[in-house]
């Protein structure tokens, strides 16, 4: 399981950085939402998959699910959310100021002023 | 065990939340938000005296023993960034009223500043690795406010840059934590550090010591990865700024020294060796662009990164006398650059322009403006008895105790740049024939030159009486040199 969790992992990386890299504002944002998806997800693997149980101590129970990897995850969701959102209104905002969606023309030099 | 230690960090929160509800009325936003950092202030006054007094405070969040609980941590290190911090925010608060505009102050300002306090105090206290991500986020999403609020043109497409840039750092920042809690197997820094002596795995650890350098160097501007700042910090007013150039680096910076004086301090050779390598390589590059800009607001954004790179310089030589110049240096560089910032905004507002070649002849007009602008620029460069030189004197110093003879040479003929780029400021601006100025009325100087030079005085006081301020400073090296003592206040006496 953990092997096909590192494929899939591995490949939410490659399709962020692909989209990161394109030109559109719109397919980084969305390159930058599967980027931290990847990371929720190494969270979860790294913890260790498995477990049976409900973490809840009783007698008996060996064969538990980990609880902090799931913590955190839900946590850097929420964060991933928050950033996401406000990233996709200033992405909305930059283009009815500047007019473009295209990070070339966005350059910080004075010409594009 | 006590609640002192979370006031710096839950009082900016609540008066930002009660500051949410009338953000039209602005004169109650001022005052309120003016009262918040004194109060802040006053408590974090408090818990520096009971950390010199009692030692290292920590408390777990919720009753929970330590490994298992967020732990909130405040040794000697984080108490005085947190109390320099608070200074810094309520002196930008301050010139914000005169400077920052009305629009902007009824859009939720000061509540972003209180928030971004939140989530700076929280990032130097607390004692988990997780938690500081979080504290982390907390501070970036109020730094995207105030680098977006007001909505210029440059600010959304340089905030757009910023965004990305600090995103794409906290996605490999929850990586970076995976990776650590599946080779660890916990969170609280203190158990950390207990933990990676037990489990003898130096190779992966190496690995995970340099994805936190790569993570906290993309936040606190380390050589290759501080292409984003310039251009970035450039953006928004100058209020914010200043309060950008004085916390924001110096967050990933403290986060490094945290790290690498805790957890990683094994395999010196190869981790802290890149580090010092780094740092030299931050000073160059910041020197370069130091000199290169006749914009007032590139220099000083790039006398920022030069300060990183000293400040890390002293944290890679692990040794008294450097970590306690480091921390010095540290402080002394949240006063110097927040005062810098203020009087550079003075002289902007003044003449109209950053443009260096097109001011002139201000010493005639505002003689004040001019001498207290040498003053300040001759402690960032570490004039003695201003407050650059002791920090800088013992960085050197722990250099050269380390044998690292020529790191510590180029540390002190960086100083000669620092003090060429700050007063080529000061010959172009208030020197030569008098350029066209817009003369600012009375009340409106005051209001922008008051706080600039009263900050400028503490620092002044800060070099002057380091004196007394030495047995702070060693207490702060003293945990970073000594993790027991650190794993001890966390973890009790095991």
């Amino acid at each position: 399981m953990e092997i096909i969790m590192c494929f899939v992992i591995g490949f939410l990386f490659m399709a962020a950085v692909y989209l990161m890299l394109s030109k559109s504002l719109l397919r980084i944002i969305i390159g930058t939402g599967l980027l931290s998806h990847g990371a929720h997800l190494l969270i979860l693997t790294m913890g260790g998959l498995g477990g049976s149980a409900p973490p809840v101590v009783s007698p008996g129970v060996t064969d538990y699910a980990d609880p902090l990897p799931q913590a955190l995850i839900l946590t850097a969701i929420v964060i991933s959310f928050g950033v996401t959102a406000f990233f996709l209104v200033l992405a909305y905002r930059a283009y009815q100021e500047l007019g473009t969606d295209n990070m070339n023309l966005m350059r910080g030099t004075e010409d594009h002023d | 065990m006590i609640n002192l230690l979370l006031f710096p960090i839950l009082l900016p929160f609540f008066f930002a939340m009660i500051l949410m509800l009338f953000p039209k009325k602005i004169l109650a936003q001022r005052v309120v938000a003016s009262v918040a950092l004194v109060l802040t202030f006053g408590v974090t006054l408090v818990l520096l005296f009971k950390v010199k007094t009692d030692g290292i405070q920590a408390i777990t969040l919720g009753s929970w023993p330590a490994p298992f609980g967020i732990t909130m941590v405040s040794d000697m290190l984080s108490v005085l960034l947190v109390l320099s911090s608070t200074l810094i925010t309520l002196f930008v608060v301050w010139y914000s009223f005169s400077s920052i505009g009305k629009d902007r102050e009824s859009y939720f300002y000061y509540p972003g500043i209180l928030f971004m306090l939140t989530g700076v105090n929280g990032a130097f206290t607390t004692g988990d690795i997780f938690n500081m991500f979080v504290f982390f986020e907390v501070l970036l999403m109020s730094s995207y406010l105030l680098i977006v609020l007001g909505g210029e043109k440059e600010q959304l497409r340089e905030s757009i840059k910023y965004i990305l840039v600090n995103v794409i750092s906290s996605a490999l920042f929850v990586v970076t934590v995976a990776y650590l809690y599946s080779v660890i197997g916990t969170l609280n820094m203190a158990d950390i550090s207990v933990k990676i002596a037990q489990i003898d795995q130096p190779g992966i650890i190496t690995v995970i010591a340099v994805l936190f350098l790569l993570v906290f160097g993309l936040k606190g501007a380390i050589f290759p990865l501080f292409f984003w700042l310039p251009s970035s910090y450039a953006a928004p007013p100058i209020p914010v700024l200043a309060l950008f150039g004085a916390l924001l680096t110096k967050v990933g910076v403290y986060a490094i020294m945290r790290t690498y004086t805790l957890f990683f301090t094994f395999d010196q050779g190869f981790t802290h060796e890149m580090l010092m390598i780094l740092s030299i390589l931050t000073i160059i590059a910041g020197c370069i662009g130091a000199l290169a800009y006749f914009d007032v607001k590139k220099i000083i954004i790039y006398n920022i990164i030069i300060a990183v790179g000293v400040i890390l310089f002293g944290a890679s030589q692990m040794n008294e006398a450097s970590l306690m110049g480091s921390v010095f240096y540290l402080i002394h560089d949240i006063l110097i650059k927040g005062a810098l910032f203020l009087l550079i905004g003075v002289i902007i507002a003044i003449t109209g322009t950053s443009d260096l070649r097109k001011m002139g002849g201000l010493i005639k007009t505002y003689p004040m403006l001019g001498w207290t602008y040498l003053i300040a620029a001759f402690s960032l460069a570490g004039i003695p008895p201003l407050s650059g030189f002791i920090g800088k004197l013992l960085i050197v110093q722990g250099g050269f105790e380390a044998g690292n003879l020529w790191g510590s040479i180029l540390i002190l003929l960086s100083s000669l740049i620092v003090l060429l780029s700050v007063v080529r400021i000061f010959i172009y601006a208030f020197w030569g024939e008098p350029a066209h100025i817009q003369p600012l009325t009375k009340q409106h100087y005051r209001g922008l030159f008051m706080p600039a030079v009263i900050l400028v005085g503490i620092s002044v006081l800060y070099g002057v009486g380091s004196e007394w301020l030495v047995p702070y400073m060693s207490d702060a090296a003293n945990v970073m040199l000594e993790p027991a003592l650190y794993i001890k206040a966390v973890l009790g006496g095991a």
